[in-house]
């Protein structure tokens, strides 16, 4: 999961905005550092040889130095910033061989369902991706917010109820990759973690064939059923009854999410029993 | 009879809680039997717990600040723990208790260690530093003191009655609503905040409305010590941002208490403003806590440089810089909640432009050690080590505004380690060098040296152990508030961590022993003179600790470093003032009114907490009717004769004189 061991265009690009950031800002930071100890080191009191100078307290020549080595450094790094979020921006387009393929991530309490609405199949805690083509992800989540990010391809998006937000990734090299939730979302976050299996894109129709082959169903019911909250340790399939199940959920036809069962004062079956006697 | 309380709310099954609220319980009770066996209840009655004098008031906010520092401390280890040992396995604390645990650790820290700390060396300095007798709303200010106490009060609470927020420090919805979270521990999170936060915004208004209205003769604006001036930005921010606070976390508890839908899933609720709402107030609020640490930095590095500050102006002017430009940068909380690019792209540079005035404040820092004599006294240490420390927070904190690398970074430990690089280098960093250098202004005695600077260099290294291998793990793809994980990669940065907090703790505990010790042998550590560290504002023109009124007469500024000023000018006439005409001296009365409203309102807090409603009531209407007394009040002042006044004074003078005369031998 090393940020800096990208697999696909969009991490590529991020971590080497990253990378460059961090040498622009440490032209300035390294010196600044070396001169603060340096200072303090010369300076000390128990140095004679350092020149008392107690009226050095104002210079407009140093001043504009300082004003300006970090403002010319914030105009070199807002360039970045400005550029970057253009070109990097989620929702940009990622050129990639062959046609794109389109996912729909759902984050519910506490696992990932990945809905191929042009293939019909959808699976849990696990997204298979042909390498080389452009993935357009659109995301939304069943309760609470959450964060689909996977390290090495690269930008995080967040998930919300009632909302769609859209992400393009590539993965470039076939393998194993994974995936996890970048933002807490209650007592299961940790085991959101999700495989990301990067196959060959002549593999993929075979996958589609054999995880369509699957007698377990994805419809309204199942869905509702899995929303509950929980962990998932396997990795499911199903077969996508309806295409537009993604939509039911973003647009809140299918009502979020429950949350805990609630074990209520009024449930106990004390507090009942108390109020007989 | 009791809302939603009963013996279920005690987690009679979860040992730590249990055992950790014990202890402090028989602590609590240990000191007020001793307290009481002892007599010294009426001292502690009519000389703290009523006082109105700033000083005192400073002096209690920073005890608590230390003490909540060492349960905020405790849930950091317990945290470390965690995160080495849950390779693989569910680690000792299960997700219910360890995501308590980084809730509270962040609420705790921030509101109720770093507020009060910055908060109370403001209160204890300011009103020396302008040279006047008290701050503008005295009994306010100890009402501020009293509800920042109760909401950490409520907090703590939470240790073993019911829980508390399971939801990170700021209880970000949905997670927070009703649906996602039924507990009382998002009740307990609101309610602290907001009757803390209550009494933060008077600190606020108090402290701005000092520096702008009672400053003493020929203080002007551009004669003001740099810590006063960070003050005022800092709490104009309070006064403009807390606010928000209130408002936002009062949307959530309508939601949660009314079934209103400001923040929910259904009905046209909107979590994205909740984010918007509560980064307002957050950004602003980071800046409200470094802002006086630059102050204090200030202070140190010119005093113990033996030089004035270098471009006093162009230091004034980034402060009220980074005062305005702090409240447009919220939005680089959540680039990654697709907002798009233009919009990301401005906050991102809006961001880095902070990074201008807070690099020239280094650089001015910089060039006033240039041509000094520095002593390497504690304070200075923790000074330098910050500038250290806080240039690598402020290097990662610019390149978490670089969109593109926020892509990559966000919410990751790599954040983590960016924000307590910039807290506790900087804030935490500057209240301890605050607390080493106006300690014998406060106490009459200096701090122990060896112990101080064993704490520095056990905090600062610790720091580095602690926080280099979360940026690492953040590096590696390793997000927040993971109770367990399976990656093998990230196991041993965990590790290096938890070995780090070990570090950290003895820089602690270091500390602790320094006091202990320097209060054993506080007759050799005694400060006669007032002046211990050849200071140059008017705090060090009174004796330490000063009398109650502070200064004899107003003292009388004619430039920048006002008492540096009056030592030259004294040493060249080789002798100051001639015996004074004193005056009878009017200083404001005690009142219990902070305290009874606190109480009050605690109460009320925890039944709103518990829905107890008829306490609910009671309380409300307790605390109202404190505060109709305290209107209704006739005598809101008293007198000190001028033979007093003259009396203290004297002593004082004699001091000083010989001090003047001695250096003028030199």
């Amino acid at each position: 999961m090393n940020l800096l061991d990208p697999q696909g265009p969009v991490a590529a690009a991020n971590s080497t905005i990253l990378i460059d950031s961090v040498f622009i800002m440490l032209a300035i930071v390294v010196p600044t550092i070396v001169a603060i100890l340096a200072f303090a080191f010369w300076f000390r009191a128990s140095n004679t040889k350092a020149r008392y100078q107690p009226d050095f307290v104002y210079s407009g020549r140093v001043e504009m130095v300082v004003w300006s080595i970090p403002a010319l450094t914030v105009i070199l790094l807002g360039g970045v910033a400005w550029i970057g979020s253009h070109q990097l921006d989620p929702a940009a387009p990622v050129p990639g061989t062959g046609s794109p393929v389109r996912i729909q991530a759902v984050s519910l309490d506490w696992k990932w369902l990945f809905i191929y609405p042009d293939q019909r199949i959808a699976t849990v805690n696990t997204l298979t991706v042909p390498a080389g083509a452009e993935l357009n992800f659109q995301l939304t989540s069943s309760s609470v917010m959450n964060t689909f990010f996977i390290p090495q391809l690269g930008s995080m998006i967040y998930t919300m109820n009632g909302m769609v937000t859209k992400l393009n990734l590539r993965a470039d090299n076939e393998g194993k990759l994974q995936g996890l939730s970048a933002h807490f979302s209650g007592d299961g976050f940790p085991d959101m973690m999700f495989d990301v299996n990067v196959i060959s894109p002549l593999a993929f129709p075979d996958w589609v064939a054999t995880t369509a082959k699957t007698d377990a169903v994805l419809d309204e019911a199942s869905y509702r059923k899995l929303m509950q909250q929980g962990i998932e340790k396997g990795r499911p399939a199903y077969r996508l009854e309806d295409p537009r199940l993604f939509d039911l959920i973003a647009n809140q036809h299918i009502p979020p999410g429950p949350g805990p069962e609630l074990i209520s004062e009024a449930g106990r079956p004390h507090s009942g029993g108390q109020d007989a006697r | 009879m009791l809302g939603k309380l009963d013996w279920s709310a005690i987690p009679l099954d979860q040992p730590i809680p249990l055992v950790a609220g014990a202890v402090v319980l028989v602590a609590i009770l240990g000191v007020l039997i001793w307290v009481v066996a002892k007599g010294h209840l009426p001292y502690l009655w009519h000389e703290w717990i009523t006082s109105v004098d700033h000083k005192r008031i400073g002096v209690m906010y920073i005890l608590l600040a230390s003490v909540m520092l060492l349960r905020g401390g405790s849930d950091a280890i317990m945290m470390r723990i965690q995160q080495a040992v849950a390779y693989q396995s569910q680690g000792y604390l299960p997700p219910e208790h360890y995501n308590q645990i980084f809730s509270a650790h962040g609420t705790i820290m921030i509101f109720f260690v770093a507020m009060p700390f910055v908060i109370g060396l403001m209160n204890l300095v300011v009103p020396l530093q302008l040279g006047v007798r008290d701050v503008a709303f005295p009994t306010l200010n100890s009402v501020g003191f009293w509800l920042t106490a109760t909401g950490a009060l409520l907090v703590n609470l939470s240790l073993v009655i019911g829980e508390f927020a399971r939801t990170g420090w700021l209880a970000f919805p949905p997670l927070s609503e009703l649906s996602y979270s039924p507990g009382v521990g998002v009740d307990y999170y609101a309610w602290s905040l907001q009757i803390s936060g209550v009494g933060t915004l008077v600190a606020g208004i108090n402290l701005v409305t000092t520096v702008l209205k009672l400053r003493t003769k020929g203080m002007n604006y551009l004669r003001m010590p740099m810590f006063c001036w960070t003050t005022l930005a800092s709490n104009l921010l309070i006064v403009a941002a807390f606010p928000i606070l209130t408002a936002t976390l009062a949307m959530l508890l309508l939601d949660r208490y009314l079934g209103f839908h400001f923040f929910t899933n259904e009905a046209g609720g909107n979590v994205m403003m909740f984010m918007n709402l509560i980064w307002a107030w957050g950004h602003p609020e980071v800046y409200i806590l470094v802002l006086p640490a630059f102050g204090i930095f200030s202070e140190v590095v010119s005093t113990f440089s033996g030089k004035a500050l270098f471009g006093y102006r162009s230091m004034v002017l980034a402060t009220m810089a980074i005062c305005v430009i702090s409240f447009m940068v919220w939005l680089h909380h959540f680039f990654t909640m697709g907002a798009g690019p233009d919009v990301n792209a401005i906050f991102g540079i809006a961001s880095m432009i902070i990074a201008i005035p807070t690099g020239v404040k280094i650089y001015n820092w910089l060039f006033t050690m240039y041509g000094g004599r520095i002593r390497f006294a504690t304070p200075m240490l923790w000074s330098v080590g910050f500038m250290v420390t806080f240039i690598i927070g402020g290097l990662t904190g610019v390149l978490l505004a670089v969109p593109p690398a926020d892509f990559m970074l966000h919410n990751s430990m790599f954040l983590v380690a960016h924000f307590h690089n910039v807290i506790i280098g900087g804030v935490l960093f500057g209240a301890f060098a605050g607390f080493e250098y106006w300690f014998p202004k406060a106490f009459g005695f200096r701090l122990d040296e060896r112990w101080g600077k064993a704490a520095f260099w056990f905090t600062f290294l610790g720091f580095f152990i602690t926080f280099v291998p979360l940026y690492i793990a953040g590096m590696l793809g390793m997000t927040r508030r993971m109770q367990h994980y399976d990656v093998a990669a990230w196991r041993p940065w965990m590790i290096v961590a938890a070995f780090g907090m070990v570090v950290l703790t003895i820089g602690v505990i270091c500390q602790i022993v320094q006091l202990v010790v320097s209060i054993r042998n506080r007759e050799a550590l005694r400060d006669r003179t007032g002046d211990p560290w050849d200071g140059r504002s008017l705090e060090w023109a009174t004796s330490s600790p000063p009398p109650v009124f502070n200064f004899a007469f107003n003292p009388d500024v004619r430039g920048e470093d006002a008492y540096w000023d009056m030592k030259v000018r004294a040493r060249q006439q080789s002798l100051e003032h001639d015996v004074p005409e004193y005056r009878d001296i009017e200083m404001p009365r005690n009142s219990p009114t902070g305290f009874v409203c606190a109480f009050f309102a605690t109460v009320m807090g925890f039944a709103l907490i518990w829905h107890i409603w008829w306490m609910v009531i009671l309380g409300g209407l307790g605390a109202f009717a404190t505060f109709v007394v305290f209107a209704w009040r006739d005598h809101d002042e008293y007198v000190i004769p001028a033979e007093d006044v003259a009396r203290i004074d004297r002593v004082n003078i004699e001091e000083r004189r010989s001090l003047v005369s001695m250096a003028g031998a030199i």
